[in-house]
């Protein structure tokens, strides 16, 4: 039987240490509502919607409160809307519609973000895919609770660089058409190669095409845990440390997973996995940087930051995978540096460069992930960024992505606030050499070879 | 049989385990283990009880124990057992 002490262990994590269950995300497949009239099939979309995630929100609640354990978001995402519109957009507006629809949905039932408003274009783009990636700027801006992400690459196909060159200019413009909100709408915009089907985090999750009619997955977080308990073994060697961040890790994935069978079975939808994320928010103490520093970095972008880091996201995942019945979506640790209070302290100190998270990003869960840059930031810099990060998810067979932020009217020494779970960040320098020539080359990379790894 | 797990945390007051207790009984919870300890002169205390035959849905229970503990200033929390069972238990 269950003991006090391990009762009280629990619910410190709870209340002092910001364990939660960062999101139950439905995804639910949309092709059945595609159709060759924009308005049946805008009403369809709504309808399956407004159906099927009618008790997501209640559900969500109602797990919370009976085993005590925070469910911070409840969320859904879609099939990529390049697809589900092709047969009846004809111009971006037409996609702005679609988007306007799944807002309305999104807000009906109550979830605060829907992903989805995306394309797959790692090898080539249709003229859908084009449409719906040129109607990004105005439908983020239309909307409130619309994500939107695009697959520029994977290692099986190389990486697209004329939808690389296209979303350089796409970022800017969105960036240009949310201006009155600090370009707020490229926080909801993210640029992703090998993007996996399942992801449930925001903005880069879609219901992909290799999924079920409608699936729950539960990304689980939990940044405090871990730094507390590496507090409590300050001087231990790697072995420990290990140790200790795999049982914390198997802690935290078990809640996620009972959340996601209790979610599943009460909504009467198939579990699909559990995200084994680290998933840091402003609030103090909840922190991927601050396990950073508690491992031995000074500030994070300190020589070693990579190797910590490296060891961090490898333990999460063996600990996590023991804990759960299926696993999937990105899994590792985040470090965006907006939603991270110790990222933007490392920025702030001038440990942190957009450099040295690149090298980061090449152990970790995701990539450059908001990163305020300066407004006046050419698009092919942009694009050339997006190159060099899909490079790394191409030859290194892992997820990447690019989710920044030229905020316009603003520039380096400036601030920017998104508020809420987005937080705030310093603008970041960029590197000011051009990238023109290498990104208006058109055509594509092509994919790497497989074998001879070095 | 489902089984919920009860925490009353806060400083030692005179009573706050009879009241727990009276609350239970007048809604047919059948406690099953009490523990206590007393961790940095706090008062923890965890009740292992059966809700099989409860008389009130658990929204209302946990909202009115709830009630109890602010009213005798401790914080009370009930919590459904699956939650600590699959965090401690392989």
């Amino acid at each position: 039987m269950i003991n006090l002490q391990e009762v009280l262990e629990t619910n410190k994590m709870i209340e002092q240490e910001n364990l939660d269950v960062r999101t139950i995300t439905m995804g639910i497949n949309l092709l059945d509502c595609a159709g060759t009239d924009l308005k049946v099939t805008c009403e369809k979309i709504y309808k399956k919607i407004t159906t099927l995630a009618r008790d997501l929100v209640q559900t969500g609640e109602d797990i919370a409160k009976e085993f005590g354990i925070p469910i911070v978001n409840k969320r859904i995402s879609v099939t990529p809307i390049s697809l589900v519109g092709s047969a009846c957009c004809r111009t971006p507006g037409d996609y702005v519609q679609i988007a306007k629809t799944l807002d309305r949905a999104a807000k009906e039932v109550g979830v605060n973000f829907l992903g989805g408003y995306s394309a797959i274009v790692s090898k080539g783009m249709t003229k859908s895919d084009e449409l719906l990636i040129c109607s990004i700027p105005k439908a983020l801006a239309a909307t409130e609770r619309i994500c939107s992400s695009i697959n520029v690459g994977s290692t099986k196909t190389g990486i697209n660089m004329d939808a690389v060159r296209l979303m350089g200019d796409i970022i800017k413009q969105t960036a240009e058409e949310t201006k009155e909100k600090d370009s707020l709408g490229c926080a909801k915009l993210v640029v992703l190669c090998n993007a996996p089907d399942d992801n449930p985090f925001m903005a880069g999750a879609f219901h992909g095409v290799s999924e079920a009619d409608a699936i729950i997955n539960v990304g689980v977080s939990g940044p405090g845990v871990v730094k507390y308990a590496l507090e409590q073994i300050p001087d231990a060697n790697f072995e420990l440390l290990c140790e200790t961040i795999k049982r914390i890790a198997f802690k935290i994935t078990r809640v996620g997973q009972l959340v996601a069978q209790e979610a599943s079975s009460r909504l009467g939808v198939p579990f699909g996995i559990i995200d084994l994320s680290l998933a840091p928010t402003p609030a103090i103490g909840d922190s991927v940087a601050d396990i950073l520093k508690c491992i031995g970095v000074e500030h994070p972008g300190a020589p070693g930051t990579t190797a910590a880091l490296a060891l961090l996201n490898d333990q999460v995942k063996k600990g996590g995978v023991m804990a759960s019945s299926y696993v999937g979506g990105l899994s590792g640790a985040f470090i965006p540096v907006s939603e991270d209070q110790g990222m933007i302290d490392a920025v702030e100190a001038g440990a942190l460069t957009i450099e040295k998270l690149e090298a980061m990003t090449c152990v970790c869960s995701v990539g450059l992930d908001m990163i305020a840059i300066p407004g006046d930031t050419p698009a092919t810099t942009i694009a050339g960024i997006i190159a060099d990060e899909s490079a790394i998810g191409m030859v290194n067979q892992k997820t990447t992505a690019v989710r920044i932020i030229p905020v316009v009217g603003k520039t380096v020494g400036d601030t920017v606030e998104f508020g809420g779970l987005l937080g705030y960040a310093p603008i970041m320098p960029v590197n000011t050499f051009s990238s023109q020539r290498f990104v208006d080359r058109g055509g594509r990379i092509p994919a790497p070879i497989h074998s001879f790894k070095n | 049989m489902t089984r919920a797990i009860i925490t009353v945390v806060g400083k030692d007051t005179v009573g706050i385990i009879a009241k727990v207790c009276t609350y239970l009984a007048d809604n047919q919870i059948n406690i099953l283990d009490i523990s206590q300890t007393i961790v940095q002169e706090f008062f923890n205390m965890m009740m292992i009880v059966d809700l099989t035959k409860s008389v009130k849905a658990f929204d209302q229970l946990s909202d009115e124990l709830v009630k109890i503990g602010n009213e005798k200033g401790v914080q009370v929390k009930c919590q459904l057992e699956d939650i600590f069972d699959k965090m401690h238990r392989i």
